[in-house]
């Protein structure tokens, strides 16, 4: 007899004040559930954990299981690095269990019931934009798992994300949007902002420090950038009534932690903007390698809520707005080239540390329809080439897959890498044109993942409000920290027929043939002989009953 | 010319006149909440441009993109205005930045927008454009963009040179007489009648009594200017240079003359917010109209249904031509000699067909070489400018090359036979159609009017003819005075009549100009009329002087 499945459901708010002025806001509601999906036991009695999805998990021997959904692209010089990076359009991520048999076919119906599960079209995923990275994307939960045979990786760059996404999104979480946080995700706002991104992160986590058994862990995160100028109306100020429209009047009631962060670091020193109500709680932590402060509103006690019963920090502006940001690692990536016949697709890797290089992983899908020239593949930084230490290259199949490329490329300090390949368009069959041909092809996001430098780290002037005796060595904490950037996606123009024309041509030759040639051919072929009329059938029966009944035949 | 002959003078003149206030445009584009980036970009001219008054190009082009909410930068719009020195086009920086200002507040963008200003007009243009695509076809020296929009949609170049308009033209014709989707034009034309701006084709008022004479006669010069134009095969806006890269462009020019009702410029900017929103909502790249049309008026244009038969019917001409003499050459005129016995022609011998075909394409070639190469050494030896000399050694190669029959007499190695004039002119006759044929297909205009001129001539040319009658019609109809012509007909039509002096200079401009735009932005006129077609029509001059 299995113990009972204990759960655990935090939420949280982050709120950073962006360096361009702009605010962004990330949600996180974490569900832990002790139960063992990978073991043969049956799950049947789901209560925080929403039954949808651990079914799915279930039926198909999910290990991890990592979507979303994003609308917008993250603009690393303007808004630093954001906390969960993510692609525009959808992105979908999974790692089987070993005892799969059938990957591509489990994929091919799981991509199908998620599509159902979150209103999205991701049974547009198949063999044609479904890559196996071998390195990219390793698996986030417990458990070592090297053949890279049970992971897929798929991106949708064209999918629009909207309420209807949303929605089943929110059913997810225990407390729905009734109550504690998610009574601020209301869609006519979370739509009205320059950024949005929703995701659902699934994976095992230990349940205790020795990692005896595992948990499943369910994080649904959502990430939302609001823009000052259009909907500030000049007015420099921020609130959460402002932002969501609703205020924070208590914590979901099935939640063990319900706490709100807002980002203060800057403030001590710069004081760009003003905070109230003001919390005597801070709470320090490592983000990106940054050292964060951070203002901590616990709404799992009153006194948070004050005398109004209702949480609504506001931010007040006072510094102007920013000046663009050097991030250590960004990247650009862009179609170069005219004509509707070859083409180059640049990636341009930045490197802004000012002493250290380090590694990056590169992994881009591209369709099969743009034939990739793989020996034109240069990888250059400073004007010197740059030789990948490692290349995993799988060409495409025409209609069948698309082009992997991974490759593990050292970035040299302060540079720019830059990667060029050239492509040619291919001429697709008439049929294969989607619906809207002119408007062009996309190419999903580039991703790079990398070990960067910490900005701790790099902190050489340590002494100054730091204990000495922290402060000898350059590396004190994470000397690096793991990250994932995603390159723009692109859209290319194919050659495309001129679809009315031949229309018009089909309409205009049937009528031609049809009317005029039909006809003439019809009467030159058809011989003209005079013909006895012979009797219908039912004048025939008639004859014969008038022939009983002795009456002259018709 | 001659004007800025020393090049320090020069230098120094140009580097006091065109600083464009980067500092400033960086800073209030950053103050709309734009992300502003410069692109520095140099560029020596192969020879001085007197017309504009420049040879060493440096200049810096600032843009700013305004990034749509939600959108994943893969689509874009350009608005671009060129900031050039003087009062030409002063409004139109400021109208772009009061844009910028009004579309950062408006949450409906689904592209990124560009704005650009311009350095430089057209060399500027030509920096931003390859830096974007990251091409370089006339070997430029740019710094690498930084940041991008993706794909670009559209784009509208704008020029205003007083901040109160009487009317705006709408200037379609690019480089190599590439035109936008007819669409774009019709997106401009519907917008100025539902604001109420009066809107221009070619500076011409669109009229409404198309039955009369004086209307048709007003509409055929509405198009005949565009016909000249577009035949010029230069960007006759910031815009042309737009269209290699398949993006539809036009420039709109604000008109500002002695008529009572004018529009100022909140009215001009309502009209582009109207058309950036329209073309913010497109789905698709313009596609769906006419690529290739000639516009009688702005409410009315001629597809290439109706214009092409007429190209067609010229071009016939020198196919039945061509097959004449392939009937007469496949059944030569026996001779009976004296014995009775019938004697065959000899066939002419191959060397008497290639010897006029190389050297009238050698002749091509030094005419396409020599003008830029050999400037220094003129500049040294004659009293002119490095423009005047690259033009006049230009003219000077293009009437020595009227010399060549007696010197190809002399090279051949037998006389001129009667069938090797007609082999001749029936390679000349199929190379003309080939070549008009190409020509039209690429730019209608410029393969009518090379046609008109050309293809009569190629028709009646024997040896037979009266030779100094033909040889003064040859002449007039070649291509070089063609230009001439056509320069002073321009002038009539756009009602700014030039004296003959005046006439001349400008052709000797519009020829310095036309070697210029090919080396600046790969405008192919002067290739294809210095190394296809003077060749052959040397070849035709070789055939009236045969012996």
């Amino acid at each position: 007899c299995a113990r009972a499945p204990m759960y655990d459901f935090q939420e949280e708010l982050v709120i950073r004040p962006l360096h361009s002025g702009d605010i962004y806001a990330s949600f996180q509601f974490r569900t832990v559930w002790d139960a063992d999906f990978m073991g043969d036991q049956k799950v049947s009695h789901y209560r925080l954990f929403p039954k949808s999805l651990g079914q799915v998990i279930t039926k198909f021997s999910v290990r991890e299981l990592h979507i979303s959904f994003t609308q917008g692209y993250w603009r690393t010089m303007q808004w630093g690095q954001p906390y969960l990076p993510s692609p525009p359009g959808a992105e979908l991520w999974v790692w089987f269990q070993d005892t799969v048999t059938d990957v591509d076919g489990t994929w091919k119906e799981l991509t199908n019931v998620l599509s159902g599960i979150f209103c999205a079209s991701l049974n547009f995923i198949d063999s044609t934009n479904t890559v196996q990275p071998s390195a990219s994307f390793k698996p986030l939960g417990i458990g070592n798992v090297t053949d890279h045979s049970f992971l897929r990786y798929a991106t949708l760059p064209r999918e629009i994300v909207c309420t209807e996404n949303l929605t089943p999104w929110k059913k997810l979480l225990p407390c729905g949007s009734k109550a504690g946080l998610s009574v601020l995700l209301k869609s006519e706002k979370l739509f009205h902002s320059t950024f949005h991104s929703q995701a659902v992160h699934v994976r095992p986590v230990c349940q205790d420090p020795q990692c005896r058994t595992t948990s499943m862990e369910l994080r649904q995160t959502l990430n939302v950038v609001f823009d000052l100028h259009t909907s500030g109306q000049g007015k420099r100020e921020w609130s959460l009534f402002k932002m969501f429209s609703r205020t924070l009047t208590e914590a979901c009631p099935l939640a063990s932690s319900s706490k709100v962060y807002v980002d203060v670091t800057d403030n001590p020193q710069v004081r760009p903007f003003e905070l109230s109500p003001a919390t005597p709680l801070l709470t320090q932590a490592v983000v990106l390698g940054d050292r964060r402060t951070y203002s901590v509103y616990d709404l799992t006690q009153q006194a948070s809520f004050g005398s109004s019963r209702s949480l609504n920090m506001l931010l007040r502006w006072k510094a102007a707005d920013g000046e663009m940001l050097r991030p250590l690692l960004h990247s650009e990536r862009y179609v170069a080239g005219y004509g509707l016949q070859a083409g180059e697709i640049h990636t341009l890797i930045y490197n802004h540390h000012p002493y250290r290089a380090f590694p990056v992983l590169l992994l881009s899908a591209v369709p099969w329809y743009l034939r990739l020239y793989i020996h034109t593949l240069t990888v250059s930084s400073k004007g010197k080439d740059n030789r990948p230490s490692y290349i995993h290259y799988q060409p495409s199949k025409d209609r069948e897959r698309p082009h992997l490329l991974e490759m593990l490329l050292q970035l040299p300090p302060n540079s720019v890498t830059e990667v060029t390949v050239e492509f040619e368009r291919a001429l697709l069959k008439w049929t294969e044109y989607t619906p809207d041909p002119n408007h062009g092809f996309y190419v999903g996001s580039s991703v790079i993942s990398a070990l960067v430098p910490s900005v701790v780290a790099m902190d050489t002037n340590s002494t100054l409000d730091r204990p000495l005796f922290s402060s000898f060595f350059p590396c004190k904490e994470e000397a690096s920290y793991f990250m994932r950037v995603y390159t723009e996606p692109l859209l290319v123009n194919l050659p495309t027929p001129d679809f009315s024309m031949p229309y018009n041509v089909i309409c205009l030759t049937c009528t031609v043939v049809a009317v005029g040639y039909g006809s003439l051919y019809n009467l030159l072929t058809r011989t003209f002989q005079v013909d006895e009329p012979s009797p219908g059938l039912a004048k025939r029966i008639a004859n014969v009953i008038r022939r009983f009944r002795g009456v002259p035949l018709l | 010319m001659g004007l800025l002959s020393d090049p320090n003078r020069r230098r120094a003149l140009i580097g006091m006149l065109t600083r464009m206030p980067v500092d400033w445009l960086v800073r209030t584009m950053q103050a709309r909440g734009l992300e502003v980036y410069t692109q520095r970009f140099s560029r020596k001219l192969p020879f001085p441009d007197e017309d504009k008054e420049r040879y060493m190009v440096k200049g810096t082009n600032v843009y700013g993109i305004l990034r749509a909410p939600r959108a994943p930068r893969t689509e874009a719009l350009v608005l671009s205005a060129p900031c050039s020195p003087g009062n030409e086009n002063n409004q139109a920086v400021g109208i772009l930045l009061g844009l910028a200002q009004y579309f950062r507040s408006q949450i409906y963008w689904a592209k990124d927008i560009i704005f650009l200003v311009n350095e430089h007009d057209l060399i500027g243009m030509q920096a931003w454009l390859e830096g974007y695509h990251h091409t370089n076809t006339t070997g430029m020296d740019w710094s690498p963009l930084q940041g991008r929009g993706g794909s670009i949609q559209a784009a509208l170049s704008l020029e205003l040179s007083s901040d109160v308009v009487t009317s705006l033209d709408l200037v379609l014709e690019g480089l190599n007489g590439q035109l936008p989707n007819l669409d774009l034009a019709n997106l401009f034309y519907a917008f100025c009648q539902k604001i109420g701006v009066l809107c221009t084709t070619q500076g011409k008022l669109p009229r409404n009594d198309w039955d009369t004479t004086s209307g048709y006669s007003h509409a055929v010069q509405t198009m005949m200017l565009m016909v000249l134009k577009q035949a010029s095969s230069r960007p006759w806006g910031d815009h042309g240079l737009f269209l290699r890269y398949h993006i539809e462009a036009a420039s709109i020019k604000g008109v500002n003359s002695f008529r009572p009702y004018k529009t100022d410029a909140t009215t001009v900017g309502r009209l582009l917010e109207g058309m950036y929103r329209k073309l913010n909502n497109l789905l698709e790249r313009l596609h769906q109209s006419y690529f290739f049309y000639l516009m009688p008026s702005l409410t009315r244009f001629v597809s290439i249904g109706y214009y092409m038969p007429a190209f067609g019917l010229l071009a016939l001409i020198l196919l039945l031509r061509a097959l004449d003499l392939w009937v007469q050459l496949s059944s030569p005129p026996t001779r009976t000699t004296e014995d009775g016995v019938e004697v065959v022609p000899a066939s002419p011998g191959v060397l008497s067909i290639l010897t006029p075909l190389v050297i009238s394409h050698l002749t091509g070639v030094a005419l396409y070489t020599l003008p830029v190469l050999s400037q220094e050494l003129a500049v040294e030896h004659f009293p002119v400018s490095e423009t005047e000399a690259v033009v006049l050694t230009a003219i000077a190669i293009y009437t020595a090359g009227l010399a060549l029959p007696h010197n190809t007499h002399r090279l051949l190695a037998g006389e001129g036979t009667e069938q090797g004039w007609k082999v001749l002119k029936l390679v000349a006759v199929l190379y003309l159609a080939v070549l008009l044929g190409c020509t039209a297909l690429i730019n209608f205009s410029l393969g009518f009017i090379l046609a008109l001129t050309l293809v009569p001539l190629a028709a009646f040319i024997t040896p037979h003819v009266p030779k100094t009658l033909s040889a003064v019609v040859m002449v007039i109809l070649s291509p070089g005075l063609t230009l001439l012509f056509a320069v002073f007909f321009f002038q009539e039509l756009q009602e700014t009549p030039v004296t003959l002096q005046e006439g001349w200079m400008l052709y000797l401009s519009v020829i310095s100009q036309g070697i210029l735009d090919h080396a600046l932005y790969g405008s192919l006129l002067y290739p294809l009329a210095a190394l296809l077609v003077y060749p052959c029509w040397l070849l035709f001059w070789n055939i009236l002087f045969w012996k």
